[in-house]
């Protein structure tokens, strides 16, 4: 056979390869996305979001409870995990060579590969057991222990992806480096750090674990946050995994609005970079 | 074209009486500089004077140590790790590498544009006002009187007067290159260091900027560090060619390209090597 003729055999092959490969990564995703929504749009109604939960063989009822409890955690997660994250972010991205920074980034590396159970009976043990009650602020110590790491890597590496120049310009101006950090530098890297932060909720959004011995749940309208509270996720694991097929139907709503405040959340993140991308790019 | 009344704005510093007195004699002294990174010493015990509202080309083959010396006069290079000077520069008369000596406050009188342009990602008022904003001056009309004279002066005002407000990256690359020049003048220092302004620019928008230079010179002492011969020749009253981390030779821009003492300036200057 010629040159070119197994050249074009060789290249159809690599190309038919790589097809395959998309599809085999994207098929789960699909599937998950497709199932969730076959079963869970049709299970969806007004009810669902603002209803509270009926007890067993009532038909209808909702989440309402739950949700608004998932909305509560992700806030007291993020309060926590954003400030700590970010400024913790800025010192490696600073100063990246020093001793401490290397530290601080081992620490973080670590703490995003631990299981997120284990961090859940972690935040038992220091804000439960202390205080002998499970409680929405236990559940968000725990969430926001697992968006830490992933808020300070994320800030570390797109402050570093800041070019030098605009770091000069600023201090070529006058500028000390507090102020060129804070003035220039960080506004220049905010659309990705926001998407960071987003990206880094929509992971915690969907954790179950931890909260399973922190923010428990509850069956009642609840936003105190010294006490137990229901969450999306450990209602559909409660509810999944009953034998009421009432209950099913409402886990597969639970699924697809967790599905959906994931996908949300991107969304609402590719937006803002490409708003605020427009200032920032040639 | 400029209007009558642009041109004389233009003569007009921003802030600061022009003088006749004190023009050409030393601005920036330097005195038996050694610059180091880490163990490497890439300038060697440099001696030059600068003089006041004259412009300076620095010109010598790449890795010959003129942007490093250059950036030595703002002391840009004190956020280069390891990075150490030994020796005087002296602006005034004032060493600027003395113990005490506050960075902020000199970089202020020694503004600096860089080779590749470096807007930020900010508007382009805001581009200009950030150095005045920083300064403290936070008064909106003072700010826009500024921000319009720095942008005459820069040469760029009738392209952008209409869209102050938009990014500064709608702007084409020399446009980019004269923000920048316009945002050093904003903060009206006294020296302007230019590290190969025009060396990514076309050739249109490299006249422009040396037109602007130039200008400029009226008012404010200049050292460019350019690759471009026939740019050194055109802008510059002195020239100080640098060869391996050494000042080879440092006179008139004329001597340096028509009557150079050295040899190796001439071989330099007319291409022999490079």
């Amino acid at each position: 056979m010629s040159y070119s003729g197994r050249r074009k055999i060789v290249s159809a092959i690599a190309e038919a390869l790589c097809a395959v490969a998309v599809i085999l990564a994207l098929l789960p995703l699909a599937m998950i996305l497709f199932y969730v929504i076959k079963q869970g749009f049709t299970s969806l109604n007004w009810a669902f979001f603002t209803h509270m939960p009926k007890p067993v063989g009532e038909p209808g009822g909702g989440m309402a409870n739950a949700i608004v409890g998932t909305l509560i955690l992700i806030g007291l997660a993020a309060t926590m995990a954003v400030p700590v994250g970010c400024i913790c972010g800025i010192h490696l991205a600073e100063y990246p060579d020093s001793r401490f920074a290397s530290v601080v980034r081992f620490a973080a590396d670590v703490l995003n590969g631990v299981p997120s159970i284990v961090v859940g009976i972690f935040a038992f043990g220091l804000v439960v057991l202390p205080v002998k009650r499970f409680s929405a602020i236990a559940g968000g110590v725990a969430l926001g222990m697992l968006m830490i790491p992933v808020v300070v890597r994320t800030t570390e590496e797109l402050l570093r992806l800041v070019p030098t120049g605009l770091r000069e310009a600023a201090l070529a101006l006058g500028a000390t480096r507090a102020r060129a950090v804070f003035t220039v530098i960080v506004p220049a890297a905010l659309p990705g750090i926001l998407t960071g932060i987003l990206v880094a909720t929509a992971r915690i959004a969907g954790e179950t674990a931890p909260l399973l011995f922190t923010a428990l749940n509850n069956s009642y309208w609840s936003t105190n946050i010294t006490q137990p509270i229901a969450s999306l996720t450990v209602q559909v694991y409660t509810y999944a995994n009953s034998p009421y097929d009432d209950w099913h139907r409402q886990a597969w709503a639970g699924a697809f609005l967790l599905v959906m405040i994931t996908l949300t959340l991107s969304i609402i993140a590719r937006l803002a970079v490409r708003g605020l991308e427009r200032m920032n790019r040639p | 074209m400029m209007t009558t009344i642009e041109m004389e704005r233009i003569a007009t510093p921003v802030n600061r009486e022009p003088a006749e007195s004190g023009k050409g004699t030393s601005k920036i002294s330097v005195q038996n500089f050694d610059f180091y990174y880490g163990p490497a010493k890439v300038l060697h015990s440099i001696n030059l004077e600068i003089p006041d509202r004259r412009v300076t080309a620095l010109i010598g083959p790449s890795g010959c140590g003129k942007s490093t010396f250059i950036r030595s006069i703002n002391r840009m290079n004190d956020i280069i790790p390891n990075a150490r000077a030994k020796g005087t520069i002296t602006i005034d008369g004032r060493d600027i590498y003395a113990a005490g000596t506050d960075v902020v406050a000199l970089r202020r009188r020694v503004g600096m544009v860089f080779q590749k342009s470096n807007p930020f990602p900010k508007s382009i008022y805001d581009n200009i006002a950030y150095g005045l904003r920083i300064g403290g001056m936070h008064n909106k009309r003072e700010l826009n009187a500024l921000v319009e004279k720095s942008l005459i002066r820069a040469a760029l005002w009738d392209e952008v007067k209409d869209r102050l407000h938009e990014g500064a990256f709608t702007l084409s690359g020399g446009q980019q290159q004269r923000l920048c020049i316009a945002r050093a003048l904003a903060v009206d220092p006294e020296i302007l260091l230019m590290d190969e302004p025009a060396s990514a620019l076309d050739p249109i928008a490299t006249t422009k900027i040396e037109e602007l230079i130039w200008d400029l010179k009226v008012n404010y002492t200049i050292v460019i560090v350019t690759h471009n011969m026939q740019q050194a020749a055109r802008v510059s009253d002195r020239t100080a060619f640098f060869m391996l981390g050494r000042l080879v030779e440092y006179a008139d821009t004329k001597t340096i390209f028509m009557n150079p003492k050295e040899k190796m300036t001439e071989d330099y200057v007319t291409g022999r090597f490079g």
